[in-house]
């Protein structure tokens, strides 16, 4: 802890920025931020995986540029700002999901231009990046990003096995498995987030109490 | 009054940089947006290109060769020119000895959330349909998107019935029936939690086939004495 230390101290720091997105402040489990396509993508362990990455590449070339312009933004007019540069992060991951597989674009259809009005990336750009230097909102965003496509993996690999017997779309089960179809539907995103959160939250107490 | 004028320049400032500062975010967000989408645009197309040549060739089994036709008012295909655009769609796929294999067919209809876009394969030698592939859709993921996966389903486009009746019209339409209930050749068996997507199937396919097998039977036996007029 003496002056020598101080790179160390630094760099504690910004590994600390990076674990709190993934457990103690976990955008979905902790912040439950960015409801919508937590519930709506969630649905197979793919889609949410796809959907998680899309959203943390978001995040993170966001929190960058937020972050290098917060001395250059006006208070009054950074909201307005905030969105115009995620807005622009989500067409391009548009038209590179595109690119990449013309598959993958058409099973996350109209999610992806939703990830605009996620709030975890507002919040983040609002909370985080428009006060800290870049290097720092970098693992803030890959934390919080990587949080997120966790979060949405324990959701969709759930609903996918238990709602059609499979994950990855590698059935697991023998034909004669009846798949719980309630899973799948919107009712099955609030059990299974419900039952993630109640398990955390357990954790979580658990630990403060000991 | 001093004090107003200070706050007035302090407000015209402001809005100086306010304007600077959207003004600049504005243009680096157009010329990201510009710059991926002309970076993508070729790979997008070709890739697009490529999923419909791929679907052909999988509703066509045995073609080599494809050739774009349209449907002009009466009734007739022609052939169609690069660039052209056209209602309908057709492809005509021949094999190695340029005979025609089948005929693949763009249709599409309402779903469940959006327009479906489908591509069958329609095989005039036997008068059935041979193949069937979902080009586009936004049915909900994992429900209505099952229409493009269970093999159940994809299993009705093997043999699905289109046979003409003597008056030249389509003998029985093309229909989606209950999952389990399927008994004639011409029914599609439905999926069960995707009754609106697989009834939609029903309908775009049983529109399509009513109006456009009629016009490929007659294209097709004039056509496949003389393979040698495709060569053209």
């Amino acid at each position: 802890m003496s002056n020598d230390n101080a790179s160390s101290k630094e760099k504690v720091t910004t590994t600390d920025e990076f674990i709190k997105g993934l457990w103690k402040d976990n955008p979905v489990f902790v912040q439950v931020l960015g409801m919508c396509p937590v519930l709506a993508v969630s649905n197979t362990a793919e889609n949410a995986l796809a959907m998680g990455l899309a959203t943390a590449f978001v995040l993170l070339m966001s929190n960058i540029l937020v972050s290098l312009l917060r001395n250059f933004v006006p208070k009054q007019v950074r909201i307005a700002s905030y969105i115009l540069i995620i807005a622009t992060f989500v067409t391009v991951v548009d038209y590179a999901i595109q690119a990449i597989s013309v598959e993958l674009h058409k099973s996350l259809g109209a999610f992806i231009s939703l990830i605009v009005v996620n709030c975890l990336i507002l919040s983040r750009a609002e909370a985080f990046a428009s006060k800290n230097t870049v290097w720092k909102s970098i693992f803030d965003a890959l934390g919080m990003g990587l949080g997120f496509t966790f979060a949405l993996f324990c959701l969709g690999a759930v609903r996918e096995i238990l709602g059609n017997g499979s994950l990855f779309n590698i059935s697991l089960f023998s034909e004669g498995f009846q798949s719980w179809i309630v899973m799948i539907l919107p009712a099955g995103g609030f059990f299974t987030l419900a039952i993630w959160l109640l398990i955390i939250n357990g954790i979580q107490t658990r630990k403060t109490k000991s | 009054m001093s004090e107003v004028a200070n706050i007035k320049t302090q407000n015209l400032d402001g809005s100086k940089k306010m304007l600077l500062a959207m003004v600049g975010i504005g243009i680096i967000s157009a010329l990201l947006i510009v710059s991926t989408f002309e970076l993508t645009l070729p790979r997008v197309q070709r890739l697009k290109a490529e999923a419909l040549e791929k679907a052909i060739f999988e509703v066509l089994p045995g073609t080599v060769k494809t050739e774009a036709f349209g449907v002009n008012t009466n009734g007739e295909l022609f052939k169609m020119k690069a660039g052209d655009k056209t209602e309908t769609t057709i492809y005509a796929g021949f094999d190695s000895n340029e005979k025609i294999v089948g005929y693949a067919i763009e249709a599409s209809g309402q779903g469940y959330a959006d327009i479906i876009r489908i591509l069958y394969g329609y095989n005039p030698d036997k008068e059935i349909l041979i193949g069937f592939q979902v080009l586009e859709s936004k049915e909900t993921p994992g429900l209505g998107d099952k229409i493009e996966k269970e093999v159940h389903f994809l299993n009705n486009f093997k043999a699905l019935d289109v046979s003409l009746a003597n008056n030249g019209k389509l003998e029985n339409k093309v229909i989606t029936v209950k999952q389990g209930e399927k008994q004639n050749p011409w029914e599609i068996d439905g999926i069960t939690g995707a009754t609106i997507s697989s009834r939609a199937i029903g309908n775009i396919i049983g529109t399509s086939t009513t109006e456009l097998v009629p016009i490929l039977y007659h294209h097709y036996k004039k056509n496949h004495q003389k393979p040698t007029e495709s060569n053209e």
